[in-house]
């Protein structure tokens, strides 16, 4: 897809993706890449050698996922593994084509009382939290927010 | 086919045990096993041995260092928390296809501490990035499934965690006997809401066997004793468009449960007491649904009125469960299937399930594996 393009491409020293279907426009913005099979059309965020779904080896087209989906389930986690900041929320969302995606839901209080299942959500991008490698290279996360917000 | 039967079992009490290895505790498992069906080491012809934090130094053959090297097969099994049942099921393999009379399987472990479920190695941390990895969380977001669909509370799965640490006050065989009372469980140091610290299973080693014969051979040791093995199952997750990124333990529990009821001719209504996988208070009760004890939905009612409590309609986990027998990973299918057996006998004492003439085991290893089984007294 849009291999010739030559503007703006990324450089080496640009922010890595920290999810390999995190993928990024040629003007540098994020977005999430789902498969889908030719055969039965399952969804997934990799590429496996048969589709888990039906079996079927015809391949997958790539397609750019929704950024708004539905709160399917959660945990606030109080304890994580040591240098983890606690509490978090640890979401699973359905987006609204068929992906479902892990990660943290975010600008909201964590707490049962204000977090509620079917809620509408909507993916943000930004700096996985300051983690960086051992080379020094700093990564780009997705996050999910509330969809209200700043709406 | 004829059944396979169990002619012996036994564990060793679930606790820490630093300075033993993995070979000294199989082998002392094996042989109270072993001395239970009143066999010795050179009546064997395979043995399966189960052990995930072991796999890398056979952990079988030391067993075989222990006991005693008589050169017969042994496979190592690995199957996340169904290796003992895995092993299990392999022994049980053996006889049903006549390849061997005597097969004995070994489920040992020694847990690192701590919570498992850390991720995968990537080149930064994910945990605390995207969401969590760790198995408190893990299961907790599929029990706020099972809330979300159906109102069950906080309140209820906290429940689970009271029911099966009273048992575990009844087995001299669990690593805690010590009542926890509602308010102190739900009072504990949440760990990912709704799972707090007592109502997340013991990381303890340990280890339990099983001396797994023919029908001839059951015959000729003599039947008073004897464990019918009615259903052996073991299933891997099926296709599921969540799973993995939600690991899905309900799906490959009924694939499992289904097929052990239909092995075996028999019902969930017909089963006496359950030993089933409560890695977390949260996965207790979506099981009730999964291997059939309630209809869909209705697990926290079951919970409310008492039914799973010893002396409740099925009596589910009176051991303590992995919540308070301990789950040393390796070990666990294998102690449930033991738990099951002393009931069958009529020999566990003061949590003995009265008239129990058959019994299920459940065990579930994310990544993702389920082992169930249907035992019978003989």
């Amino acid at each position: 897809m849009n291999k010739t393009s030559k503007t703006k491409e990324r450089m080496s020293t640009d922010p890595k993706p920290a999810q390999k279907f995190i993928k990024f426009e040629t003007g540098g913005r994020p977005y999430i890449e789902g498969k889908r099979c030719r055969s039965c059309a399952a969804v997934m965020t990799s590429e496996p050698l048969a589709c888990p779904a039906c079996g079927a080896r015809e391949g997958y087209d790539s397609f750019r996922a929704a950024e708004t989906g539905v709160l399917h389930a959660y945990s606030i986690v109080a304890r994580s593994y040591p240098g983890v900041a606690t509490p978090f929320v640890s979401a699973i969302v359905d987006l609204d084509d068929g992906l479902t995606l892990k990660g943290n839901l975010i600008n909201i209080p964590p707490t049962p009382e204000t977090i509620t299942p079917g809620m509408k959500l909507r993916v943000t991008f930004d700096d996985a939290l300051g983690r960086t490698d051992k080379e020094g290279g700093s990564y780009i996360a997705y996050f999910f927010e509330p969809a209200e917000q700043g709406a | 086919m004829a059944d396979a039967y169990i002619a012996g079992i036994d564990m060793l009490k679930f606790g820490r045990y630093p300075d033993r290895s993995f070979g000294e505790l199989g082998g002392e498992a094996a042989l109270l096993a072993l001395d239970d069906a009143g066999l010795g080491v050179r009546d064997v012809q395979a043995l399966y041995c189960g052990s995930v934090f072991g796999s890398f130094e056979m952990p079988g053959q030391n067993v075989m260092r222990q006991i005693g090297q008589t050169g017969i097969p042994v496979t190592n099994v690995s199957n996340a928390c169904a290796t003992g049942a895995a092993a299990f099921r392999e022994a049980w393999i053996a006889v049903k296809a006549g390849i061997c009379d005597v097969a004995l399987a070994v489920g040992v472990e020694k847990m690192p501490r701590g919570m498992l479920g850390g991720g995968e190695e990537t080149a930064i941390s994910h945990e605390g990035l995207f969401g969590s990895a760790s198995m408190p969380c893990v299961f907790a977001e599929s029990g706020m499934e099972h809330a979300a669909k159906y109102g069950t509370t906080f309140e209820q799965f906290a429940k689970v965690s009271v029911k099966n640490h009273h048992h575990s006050t009844m087995n001299p065989k669990a690593m805690y006997q010590k009542e926890t009372p509602l308010e102190e469980v739900m009072g504990a140091e949440m760990i990912a809401y709704p799972n707090t610290k007592l109502m997340c299973s013991v990381n303890v080693d340990g280890a339990a066997a099983a001396v797994v014969v023919s029908e001839k051979k059951a015959k000729e040791l003599g039947l008073d004793r004897a464990i019918r093995v009615r259903a052996s199952a073991l299933a891997s997750d099926p296709w599921n468009p969540r799973n993995p990124t939600m690991w899905d333990v309900n799906s490959v529990t009924q694939l499992a449960a289904k097929q052990a009821y239909e092995q075996a001719g028999l019902g969930a209504d017909d089963i006496d007491l359950i030993e089933l996988h409560d890695c977390f208070a949260t996965a207790e009760l979506l099981h009730y649904e999964n291997l059939g004890l309630c209809a869909e939905g209705e697990a926290g009612r079951m919970i409310d009125d008492d039914e799973t409590a010893l002396g409740g309609r099925i009596p589910v986990n009176v051991s303590g469960g992995l919540l308070s027998k301990g789950h040393p990973l390796g070990a666990t299918g294998i102690a449930n299937m033991y738990e099951v057996a002393l009931h069958l006998r009529g020999e566990a004492g003061a949590r003995q399930v009265e008239n129990a003439k058959r019994g299920l085991t459940h065990v579930v290893g994310l990544g993702t594996a389920c082992a169930v089984h249907i035992l019978e007294k003989a």
